[in-house]
């Protein structure tokens, strides 16, 4: 059954979407919004509050790429393998981050820090092969950037744990 | 006046009704367009590809589950480039689809097995996409393969809009898709309540039955073993079309001589512990409707399937349920008491083996403490006719010679009320019979017996019946996606203070009730009609065989059983005694439909 605490942010969507047909889709967004997936707790809640079986959240969320159902890294790289990035040779990139980092793409490394996933076109195709790391975008990447770009990453966790 | 449209199939000339799909108009002109994922049961999801034909004038071909007959089609069913595609389709389904047929058990029954076989399919040129996957055996009553699933949807449309469960889904999509619980989780764990109606409709072998029988050629070989088998009403008329017999032929006798065969030490009838739920429930029915002892409407609790979902999804009825076990437990728990007791043997080295149309009975055997009421499991093991089929098999028990032979006293004597409780309405038919006596001390003349209302495969079946001046509101519910909107009237008069709507109800988990339960044979002969599987038609042919039993029966009425008033003079003293309570009664409670 759905979590007995009030799970603010997710009974806030359902309370928003509930009434509307066919606003499944919405909601779940909001909840990977504000959490950066859906957790199993979340997806019952949505359940039980907007009267849709929990078999066919679980269809919608696994239907889409999108959906994440579990936490992702802190930074979210995107490698994009749309037409243009594609033809570019993004899919060396995403191979040379899949190696340094020793996830499979769609999964995380243990530590939580990165989660590595492909995406179909970001719309800045002048700029192919791209990849945006947690909303920053890198234009006109090789393989030999992709260590870089992780120690980038890697900083600015270890900045902000120090000024925490 | 319906609408008809005029057409052409294969030269034929057809008129239909409007919105009749091509491939429903071809079969009413007897031209079969195969197909492996549309089954009469659920929506054409158009899944499979199979069925295309071409429509004169259209560039492309059509899948005819999914496209109605229009006014001046002419449609061609059949050329060597329709059946050149077919083929193309079966093998892209073989690509992905383990090679495993001598080793599958549903090898000789198998939908794809019989398309391939039928389009000759003997090499194939594509590479194999086989991935192992998992299988699912969580439940212990139903088995998933999902590494044999061909993605035609039957299974989950059933469970989700036929039985209204949702266990089932597809997760992912694309190549990966797989049949599953929500989230991935065990079939055990989600709200799956074991109907087994998913592998009734499965063509292939990715859904069948946890397969038991080892475990029962094991207790006979064991010496020690006191084996006791016991049949339940609906396996007698299917269990012939494993060995050649029409749909719904009665082989009750030859069934008793096989078991024995088989080495059984004793045959017992569950439909005398059908006879026994009738004195029970009957007598539970009578005390709320006349005394008000309890709330009414009283509902049935002879199904497992059902007795899960309830206690899943509407527990707030439990205080309305009969709690009166289901009729194999009845024979279980007194086969390890009274008979054991007669007899002089140690129920420590009894065995109960449960001969049962039904995947659900499998889980029921050890779902609470009640059920090993007798000091032991009262049942050990649940067979569906299916095994029981495989096991004669295996025995090299020539079928159609057996003798027809009795069953075993004291706990194998029936009335024609005992042996309708296989199919809907047949349980509040047989209780009916009683419960008028019961109250009125005269019998219900036979001409009035049959309550012919309530037969029939209309999902919910509703009906009044006079006793002593007194009107009695029975409905009938079958199929578990037709039992919400009964309970929601039930709940809606009890919320609002007024009288409830109905006084008995009567609900069984499968469509046509137990005749097509989820373990029932699923064989593929020529007297089946496509598309395969479980249908309405085969449905009614096998409850017609147990309306004919009970028509020829000498006793048709639960309670002129004399084996029934001998136990209970001998044992039980009287329906819903003390004894009665201990030993053929249960309880139940409020479960999750997630486990996690």
């Amino acid at each position: 059954m759905a979590n007995s605490s009030p799970n603010s942010g997710t009974a806030m969507a359902v309370k928003k979407w509930k009434k509307k047909r066919g606003s499944l889709i919405m909601a779940l967004h909001e909840i990977q919004d504000i959490k950066g997936y859906v957790p199993w707790e979340d997806a019952q809640e949505v359940a039980v509050g907007m009267g849709v079986p929990l078999a066919r959240i679980y269809e919608v969320l696994t239907f889409y790429n999108y959906f994440k159902l579990e936490a992702p890294g802190k930074a979210v790289i995107s490698v994009c393998l749309g037409t243009a990035c594609h033809l570019k040779g993004n899919d060396e990139v995403l191979k040379e981050f899949e190696k340094e980092l020793g996830v499979k793409e769609g999964t995380s490394t243990e530590d939580k820090l990165f989660h590595l996933q492909s995406v179909r076109c970001v719309g800045c195709c002048g700029l192919a092969p791209v990849v945006v790391i947690n909303g920053k975008t890198y234009g006109k990447v090789t393989p030999s950037n992709v260590r870089s770009m992780i120690e980038e990453w890697q900083n600015n966790f270890a900045n902000e744990t120090d000024v925490a | 006046m319906t609408e008809m449209v005029k057409a052409i199939i294969d030269g034929v000339e057809i008129e239909v009704e409007k919105g009749t799909t091509i491939l429903d108009a071809a079969r009413k002109v007897n031209i079969d367009i195969p197909t492996l994922c549309k089954h009469p049961d659920v929506e054409a999801s158009a899944a499979c590809g199979i069925c295309v034909v071409k429509i004169e004038g259209r560039p492309n071909m059509v899948r005819s589950c999914c496209t109605p007959l229009d006014n001046g089609m002419n449609v061609i069913t059949k050329d060597p480039e329709i059946i050149g595609v077919r083929r193309t389709v079966i093998e892209l389904i073989l690509s992905n689809h383990p090679n495993e047929c001598l080793t599958c058990m549903r090898s000789g029954h198998c939908e794809l097995q019989d398309l391939a076989s039928e389009f000759g399919m003997r090499e194939t040129n594509l590479p194999s996409l086989v991935k192992k996957k998992e299988k699912d055996e969580s439940t212990k009553a139903i088995v998933l393969d999902p590494s044999k699933c061909v993605h035609c949807g039957r299974c989950v449309e059933v469970c989700q809009n036929q039985q209204n469960v949702h266990a089932l889904s597809f997760l992912g999509r694309g190549l990966p898709t797989q049949i599953a619980a929500a989230g991935g989780i065990d079939l055990a764990d989600s709200p799956c309540i074991k109907c087994g109606q998913c592998s009734a409709h499965c063509p292939t072998g990715a859904i069948t039955e946890y397969d038991e029988t080892q475990k029962v050629w094991d207790m006979i070989m064991e010496n020690e073993d006191h084996v006791v088998v016991q049949i339940a009403p609906a396996v007698r008329v299917a269990i012939g079309e494993e060995f050649g017999y029409p749909i719904g032929t009665n082989l009750t006798g030859k069934l008793y001589s096989a078991l024995r065969m088989m080495g059984f030490d004793k045959v017992f009838d569950t439909n005398f512990g059908a006879d026994l739920t009738i004195m029970e429930e009957g007598s539970e029915f009578v005390q709320r409707f006349t005394k008000g002892t309890a709330p009414l409407p009283l509902v049935t609790s002879c199904c497992p399937a059902w007795v899960d979902l309830m206690e899943k999804y509407h527990p707030d009825m439990i205080e309305n349920f009969s709690t009166c076990k289901s009729p194999h437990e009845m024979v279980g728990a007194l086969t390890k008491t009274y008979y054991a007791e007669k007899m002089g043997i140690d129920p420590a080295k009894i065995k109960v083996v449960s001969i049962m149309p039904c995947t659900a009975k499998k889980y029921e055997i050890s779902r609470d403490d009640s059920m090993s009421s007798s000091g032991f499991q009262d049942v050990d093991v649940v067979l569906t006719t299916r095994e029981l089929a495989r096991m004669i098999k295996q025995a090299g028990i020539k079928f159609r010679d057996l003798e027809e032979v009795e069953a075993d006293n004291p706990l194998g004597e029936y009335t024609g009320a005992g042996t309708i409780f296989g199919y809907t309405g047949g349980v509040m038919t047989a209780a009916l019979r009683s419960a008028y006596a019961l109250i009125t001390n005269e019998e219900l003349p036979d001409d009035v017996i049959d309550f012919k209302p309530i037969a029939g495969l209309e999902g919910v079946k509703e009906a009044e019946v006079e006793i002593q001046g007194k009107t009695v509101k029975i409905a009938v519910a079958h199929g578990t996606g037709n039992v919400e909107k009964v309970m929601e009237k039930v709940r809606s008069a009890r919320e609002n203070g007024e009288e409830p709507p109905y006084h008995f109800i009567e609900v069984m988990a499968c469509r046509g009730g137990c005749v097509a339960g989820g373990g029932q044979p699923r064989v593929i002969s020529s007297d089946v009609p496509r598309p395969r599987g479980i249908n309405d038609e085969i449905r009614m042919r096998r409850a017609k065989g147990l309306m004919g039993e009970d028509k020829d029966a000498k006793l048709r009425r639960s309670h002129q059983n004399p084996s029934i008033s001998k136990l209970y003079d001998d044992y039980l003293d009287a329906p819903l005694s003390k004894k009665s309570h201990e030993l053929l009664h249960t309880h139940y409670v409020a479960r999750s439909t997630y486990k996690r």
